[in-house]
C-alpha cells in the first residue's frame, strides 16, 4: 500500500446559481494573457449543450482519455506510444481555435474617436489574434448559455444517450443546469500520459496536476489526451497550459481563487488519502459502470487506525492526517455518497467531483398522481432525467445518482420537518439509509456551508525542501530569466516580449 | 581573391556556424528553456498544415539523415561493402529526389499557409517566417544539384563533398580545396545549409533537438514528481 494524500474538490450542483463568478475571477489571475484569451481554465456550461470546446464529451470524435484493451490493460485513447509520436508533426485529434471559439475585442476607441455623423459610433468586433474585422461573432466563451440556440444543436450533447431525448425539446419539458468545469487534477491522467517530453507531472504531496513550462516543447498531444480538453495550447508562448490547482494558494492553505469567490457557496476543498497501488487496477475495471465504485476503493478511511498509523510511516504530515477526518470531500463522496466523478467512464479517475442537482417535479407528479414514493417524491419524475446525470456523472449507472437525490430530498424533508412542522422524523433518514445525525451533518456541510467547513487545507511544509534564506530576495514566480529583462531591446531567442521595468533614475532622466 | 573566399566559405565559416550552432543552442537551452518550443501553430489553422507539415517533415527527416550518413560515412566503407561511387551518388539523387520534392511541396504548404493566412501571418515573428523561407529556397536549391548532378554520374564530384564534410569534422585545413572548382550551385547550397546551422539556436529550428524519441521507453505512463528531490 503506498498512501499519497490530494486535495481534492466537490462542487454542489444543486446551489450552483450559473453566475460565472468563478471563471472570471480565475481568468483574472491566470489567463489574461497573450496567446490564452480563448482558454478558461475554469468555465461553467449549461447543459444540455456541447459545452466548451465543441462536443468535448464525444470521445469517438476527439480521442481523450483511455479505453481498456482485450487483454485487459489500459491504452490511451489517441493511441499507444509510437502512434502520439507519429502525430507528432500534424495532430489530426486537436481541436482548431475555432471549436473554442475566435477570441475579440472591439472598437471602443471609435466611440471616442468617431467625428461627428447622422448615425451614432459603434464599437465593431475585431479578431484578438489576425487583428482583422470580424464582421460577425460566431461563438464566445459561454455560447450556450441558459440554452441559448437551439435544442437541435444542443442536443447533440453525449449525455442523452438512452434518453429519449426528443421530448425534452418541447417547451414544457425543457430541462437545464450548470455545469463549472476544471482540470480534474485525475489521479490516472491521460495528459501526462501523452505528454512526449514528459513535462506533465503529478504532485506527489497534493496531487496537483502541472505543467512544467520550460520542459514543455509545444507537442500538443497532451490537449487531445486529456478528455475534460481542460489543457490549452498558447499559441503565443507555443506551451501548454492548465488549471494550477492555484497551487500557490493551497500551498498557503488557501482555497483555490474559483472556490474562495465562488457566491454560491458550492465548492469544497479536502483531503482525500488514496493507495497508489490500486489505481491501474481501478482504472482498468472491465465494465464502465464499475469504475465509480471502483475509484471509492482506492480512497482509504482517514480515521482507520492502522491507515493513520501507515500513512504517518510513509511521511504524510500528522496536518494531513488531521484535515483528512475533516475532510468535506470524504463526508460527501464516502460518507454520504452524494458526490460523483466527472465521466468516470475516461478511466482518468478524476478528482473534481459533482453533488447532482435536484430539479422541480413534473406538475403530473406534483398533483398527486405519479411518482409518489410515500413522503418523498420518485427521483425518477424531476425535471431532469435521471439517466442523463447518470451518463454524466456515473456512466449511465442510474442507482447511485438516485439515492443521493434521494438522500438530499430526504435532509430538506427532514429539516422541513424540524424547522417548521417543529419536531425531527427519525422515520425520513432511515428511508435512505441515513442517521439522524448524519442529516444533520449533511445539512450544515451542504446547506449551511461555512468557510471553515468547506475548505479544509492543511498547509503544504514547503520549508522542509526549501530553504527560506536562499529563497529571500530571490525572483518570485517567473520563467527562466523573468527577473532579469535584459537591457537591449532585441530578443535572441525569440521569447515573447517582457515589459521593461524602469528604475526610479531612469526614470527622471 | 576566389582562393580567400573559397577559404572563408567552406575552411572558415563552417566552424564559425557549428561552434555558433553548439554554444548557441547550449545556452538557449540553459538560460532560456521558457523560450524552447516547436512553435506549432496548428490550434490557430488547420488548413494546409496537415499535409504541409506531414509532407515536409517526413521530407526533411530523410533528406538530413540522408545527408548526414551520404557525407560522414569515410568512402572506404562504401568501397568495401562493393557500393561503387555512382552507383551511391544514384541512390543519393533518387531518395534525395523523391524526399526532397515531397519536403518541397510541404514547405510550400507550409509557406504559402504562413505568409497568406492572416491568422498565421499575424502571429509569426521574423524569424518564424525567415526560417522557413531560407528552407524552402534551400530546398530548391538541393533539388537543383540534381539537374547538375545528372551531368556527371560517375560519383566524383560527391566524393568530393564527402571529403570537404569529413575533411570539416577531422580539422583537415585543406577541407575547402576539395570544393574549390564545384559547380556555383552546390557553393551556394552548402553556404545556404551552414548559414541554417548558424541560424539554428536563435529560431524555432531547436526543437529538433528535443524530438522526444525517449518517450517510447519511458517506463510506464505517469509521472509523479516528489517534493523531496532525489538525493
Amino acid at each position: 500500500m503506498r498512501i499519497r494524500a490530494q486535495i481534492g474538490k466537490v462542487l454542489n450542483l444543486d446551489k450552483c446559481i450559473g453566475c460565472h463568478t468563478c471563471s472570471v475571477t480565475c481568468k483574472n489571475v491566470w489567463t489574461s494573457r497573450d496567446g490564452v484569451e480563448y482558454a478558461w481554465f475554469n468555465n461553467v456550461e449549461t447543459k444540455p449543450g456541447i459545452g466548451y470546446p465543441d462536443d468535448w464529451e464525444n470521445q469517438a470524435r476527439w480521442n481523450g482519455g483511455w479505453e481498456r484493451t482485450k487483454s485487459g490493460k489500459l491504452k490511451l485513447k489517441v493511441g499507444g506510444k509510437l502512434k502520439v509520436l507519429a502525430k507528432i508533426f500534424a495532430n489530426p485529434d486537436l481541436p482548431e481555435i475555432d471549436d473554442y471559439y475566435e477570441p475579440f475585442t472591439f472598437d471602443y476607441e471609435t466611440l471616442q474617436n468617431a467625428p461627428e455623423r447622422q448615425a451614432m459610433p459603434t464599437a465593431r468586433p475585431r479578431s484578438l489574434i489576425s487583428g482583422e474585422r470580424m464582421e460577425k461573432i460566431e461563438k464566445g466563451p459561454n455560447w450556450e448559455e441558459i440554452m441559448g440556440g437551439e435544442f437541435a444543436k444542443r442536443s447533440a450533447d453525449y449525455n442523452f444517450e438512452g434518453v429519449q431525448k426528443e421530448i425534452y425539446g418541447e417547451f414544457e419539458n425543457s430541462f437545464m443546469m450548470y455545469l463549472p468545469r476544471l482540470c480534474e487534477h485525475c489521479l490516472n491522467p491521460s495528459c501526462v500520459a501523452a505528454c512526449p517530453s514528459g513535462a506533465i507531472y503529478k504532485r506527489e504531496e497534493d496531487g496537483i496536476v502541472l505543467i512544467d513550462q520550460e520542459k514543455c516543447r509545444g507537442w500538443r498531444m497532451c490537449v487531445s489526451g486529456c478528455p475534460y480538453k481542460k489543457i490549452y495550447y498558447n499559441w503565443n508562448t507555443g506551451k501548454s497550459e492548465k488549471c494550477t490547482f492555484c497551487y500557490p494558494r493551497i500551498e498557503a492553505g488557501q482555497p483555490t481563487v474559483c472556490s474562495e469567490t465562488c457566491v454560491g457557496r458550492i465548492r469544497y476543498l479536502g483531503v482525500m488519502l488514496y493507495d497508489a497501488d490500486r489505481i491501474e487496477e481501478a482504472a482498468s475495471t472491465e465494465d464502465a459502470q464499475d469504475l465509480y465504485e471502483e475509484q471509492l476503493s482506492v480512497f482509504l478511511d482517514p480515521n482507520d487506525p492502522e491507515i493513520i498509523a501507515e500513512a504517518r510511516k510513509q511521511g504524510i504530515p500528522d496536518a494531513w492526517l488531521e484535515a483528512a477526518k475533516k475532510s468535506p470531500v470524504y463526508k460527501m463522496a464516502m460518507d454520504w455518497k452524494v458526490a460523483f466523478p466527472l465521466h468516470p467512464e475516461y478511466r482518468t479517475l478524476p478528482m473534481v467531483w459533482y453533488v447532482p442537482p435536484l430539479s422541480p417535479i413534473q406538475s403530473a407528479a406534483e398533483a398527486g398522481k405519479i411518482g409518489m414514493d410515500g413522503a418523498m417524491p420518485d427521483v425518477r419524475s424531476l425535471r431532469i432525467p435521471l439517466r442523463y446525470l447518470a451518463n454524466l456523472l456515473t456512466a449511465g449507472k442510474e442507482e447511485p445518482v438516485a439515492l443521493a437525490l434521494e438522500r438530499m430530498l430526504a435532509m430538506r424533508g427532514y429539516m422541513r420537518c424540524k424547522t417548521v412542522e417543529g419536531y425531527t422524523d427519525e422515520k425520513i433518514a432511515g428511508t435512505v439509509g441515513l442517521t439522524s445525525q448524519q442529516i444533520e451533518d449533511m445539512y450544515q456541510l451542504m446547506a449551511i456551508a461555512n468557510y471553515e467547513d468547506r475548505f479544509v487545507i492543511p498547509t503544504t511544509h514547503r520549508e522542509e525542501v526549501e530553504d527560506a534564506y536562499e529563497l529571500r530576495g530571490s525572483c518570485g514566480f517567473s520563467f527562466g530569466n523573468g527577473c532579469s529583462g535584459g537591457t537591449s531591446d532585441a530578443n535572441l531567442f525569440g521569447t515573447p516580449k517582457r515589459k521593461k521595468i524602469k528604475t526610479p533614475t531612469e526614470f527622471l532622466s | 581573391m576566389a582562393d580567400f573566399l573559397n577559404t572563408f566559405f567552406f575552411g572558415i565559416y563552417p566552424y564559425i556556424c557549428l561552434t555558433v550552432l553548439a554554444l548557441g543552442s547550449i545556452i538557449r537551452y540553459d538560460r532560456e528553456p521558457y523560450s524552447w518550443r516547436s512553435g506549432s501553430s496548428q490550434l490557430l489553422r488547420r488548413k494546409q498544415l496537415m499535409a504541409g507539415s506531414i509532407l515536409f517533415h517526413a521530407g526533411v527527416l530523410i533528406v538530413f539523415f540522408g545527408h548526414l550518413v551520404g557525407l560522414l560515412t569515410p568512402i572506404q566503407l562504401f568501397d568495401l561493402i562493393g557500393i561503387s561511387h555512382g552507383a551511391k551518388q544514384m541512390m543519393a539523387i533518387i531518395v534525395g529526389g523523391v524526399a526532397g520534392a515531397f519536403a518541397l511541396i510541404g514547405a510550400s504548404l507550409l509557406l504559402h499557409r504562413r505568409l497568406f493566412d492572416p491568422r498565421i501571418r499575424r502571429t509569426s515573428s521574423f524569424g518564424d517566417i525567415g526560417i522557413l523561407f531560407l528552407l524552402w529556397l534551400q530546398l530548391i536549391i538541393g533539388l537543383g544539384t540534381i539537374a547538375v548532378s545528372m551531368g556527371h554520374l560517375d560519383g566524383g564530384e560527391m566524393v568530393k563533398f564527402m571529403y570537404w564534410a569529413q575533411g570539416i569534422f577531422t580539422f583537415d585545413l585543406t577541407a575547402a580545396s576539395y570544393v574549390a572548382d564545384a559547380h556555383p550551385v552546390f557553393k551556394l547550397h552548402l553556404f545556404l545549409g551552414l548559414t541554417i546551422f548558424l541560424l539554428f539556436p536563435f529560431t524555432r529550428l531547436v526543437h529538433m533537438l528535443s524530438a522526444p524519441v525517449r518517450y517510447i521507453w519511458r517506463g510506464g505512463y505517469q509521472i509523479v514528481r516528489s517534493k523531496h528531490p532525489a538525493e
